[in-house]
């Protein structure tokens, strides 16, 4: 009997650059919806979800340029410290990108669990450099986005991984 | 190079090399940013590339909002209707009245050969969104400084002061609000004309009066007002009323919290005043050679 701890292998449509390209203006548009009130704590922050998902899945394709690139660009539309999103996305790259080997080996929970403790890293780094700045402790509701975004890990995989499954040619004899 | 990995393992400079680069870069920046000014271009370069997607992003909540306006009912919009015109009438007789004060205050001025203290013009502005981050109270607005908005310019809606404009870029503008920590307005109160300055607290609906002395004569629901004397904010805008006094014995400082006037959290028009107030000469510091002043960081 299989391990079922062990992810199952499946052949996959190659992954094209303006696929992951739009998945992560796709994130960042999810980010920049008018949320407010409560919904600003429970908000995931959907580019770090994608970048760490292409790191671990498509470590070639996406890498450091393309995370700092995105925290950046969150930088500028949050109107915070320039670097901030850009420094804690690189290191979520560098994290993911040495685990993602191990990270792909599991599957379901620990996949999962995996997932929260490289956003909630993620989530650190930028309340470190947050409270280096000179801003107040928020609460620990700051790291509910990240339990959110790793709940969504899954169903994001899923959503991925249908729309590169290769379809069969209805020509093909 | 004859030791060099064949061309088949060349994958640049590993991992953490490219760590220590990004991360290295991503530090100079933040350093950058917070002690000096001059990454505000490319801050704005950034702002022009991210632009259309804020617009694009803050368009289901513009066409939500459309549909729901298209689904009011005709009593309630016979009844706004009613009250618009109650409110407009009321509002003409007191415009009238202004009128007619403004022109006595002006006849005083002249008299009193004093400057025109200000002219203040409103521009009609949309909230894009408010910004994700938890740390900060700060709106992004559809008008930018192609649209003459400028920094450093107060935010009003129609029941008082929301905020300053801090960034402007192309098309939008960034306002951090009253209740930022870390954002300050001069403030009189209209009771008795005590001045006192007014920070946010970081958190919706609490502004706080700090270093007042025990003994100061503030009551609960005093009205708070710009001051006017930053040269910032016009005099007499309304913008906070006490809501919460402690005085306790052991402490040097009363602590006064306070609500603002303005609905700061939800709305989702505002307006921008601008308007040039023509101030005194900034006096120059003898001692050292005069700067241009830094503006606020988020």
């Amino acid at each position: 009997m299989a391990d079922t701890r062990i992810a199952p292998q499946e052949i996959l449509l190659p992954v094209r650059a303006g696929f992951i390209a739009l998945t992560l203006i796709a994130a960042l548009m999810l980010n920049l919806l008018p949320w407010s009130g409560a919904w600003l704590w429970i908000k995931p922050d959907f580019v770090a979800l994608v970048v760490l998902y292409w790191c671990i899945e498509q470590p070639r394709k996406v890498g450091f340029v393309s995370a700092w690139m995105m925290g950046l660009f969150m930088d500028v539309a949050d109107g915070t410290l320039l670097g901030q999103h850009a420094l804690a996305y690189s290191i979520l790259a560098y994290a993911s990108i040495v685990l993602h080997r191990r990270v792909r080996m599991f599957s379901g929970t620990p996949q999962v669990v995996h997932v929260l403790l490289l956003l909630l890293l993620n989530d650190l780094i930028v309340l470190a450099i947050r409270l280096v700045a000179g801003a107040d402790f928020p609460g620990l509701r700051y790291f509910i986005g990240s339990f959110v975004a790793a709940a969504l890990w899954l169903p994001l995989g899923a959503l991925l991984k249908l729309l590169l499954r290769p379809r069969p040619d209805p020509y093909q004899i | 190079m004859e030791y060099s990995a064949p061309p088949f393992f060349k994958t640049g400079p590993t991992a953490l090399a490219r760590l220590l680069i990004f991360a290295a870069l991503s530090l100079a920046f933040l350093v950058t940013d917070s002690r000096f000014n001059f990454l505000e271009s490319l801050r704005s370069i950034a702002a022009v590339a991210v632009y259309p997607l804020q617009r694009i992003a803050a368009a289901p909540a513009g066409i939500a909002r459309r549909i729901g306006d298209f689904f009011t009912t005709h009593g309630s919009l016979r009844e706004d209707n009613a009250r618009l015109k109650r409110e407009n009438f009321k509002n003409a007789a007191l415009l009238l009245q202004l009128k007619g004060l403004q022109a006595e205050i002006r006849q005083l001025r002249e008299l009193l050969a004093a400057r025109e203290r200000l002219d203040i013009e409103l521009a009609a502005a949309e909230v894009l969104y408010a910004a994700r981050d938890p740390f900060s109270r700060k709106l992004v607005i559809d008008r930018g400084s192609q649209q003459g908005v400028r920094p450093g310019q107060p935010v009003v809606d129609d029941r008082g002061l929301v905020g300053q404009v801090t960034r402007a870029y192309p098309w939008l503008a960034e306002v951090t609000l009253v209740t930022d920590k870390g954002q300050f307005v001069p403030v009189q109160n209209v009771r008795n004309g005590l001045r006192a300055v007014l920070s946010g607290t970081g958190s919706d609906g609490t502004l706080e009066l700090r270093f007042i002395p025990l003994n100061a004569d503030f009551r609960n629901g005093d009205e708070l007002v710009t001051s006017g004397i930053d040269g910032v904010y016009p005099p007499g805008l309304p913008v906070a009323r006490v809501a919460e006094i402690e005085r306790s014995a052991d402490q040097i400082f009363a602590r006064i919290t306070c609500a603002p006037l303005a609905g700061v959290a939800n709305h989702t028009h505002l307006l921008v005043v601008s308007g040039s107030r023509e101030l005194p000469p900034r006096p120059v510091d003898e001692r050292k050679p005069a700067r241009g002043k830094k503006p606020r960081k988020g």
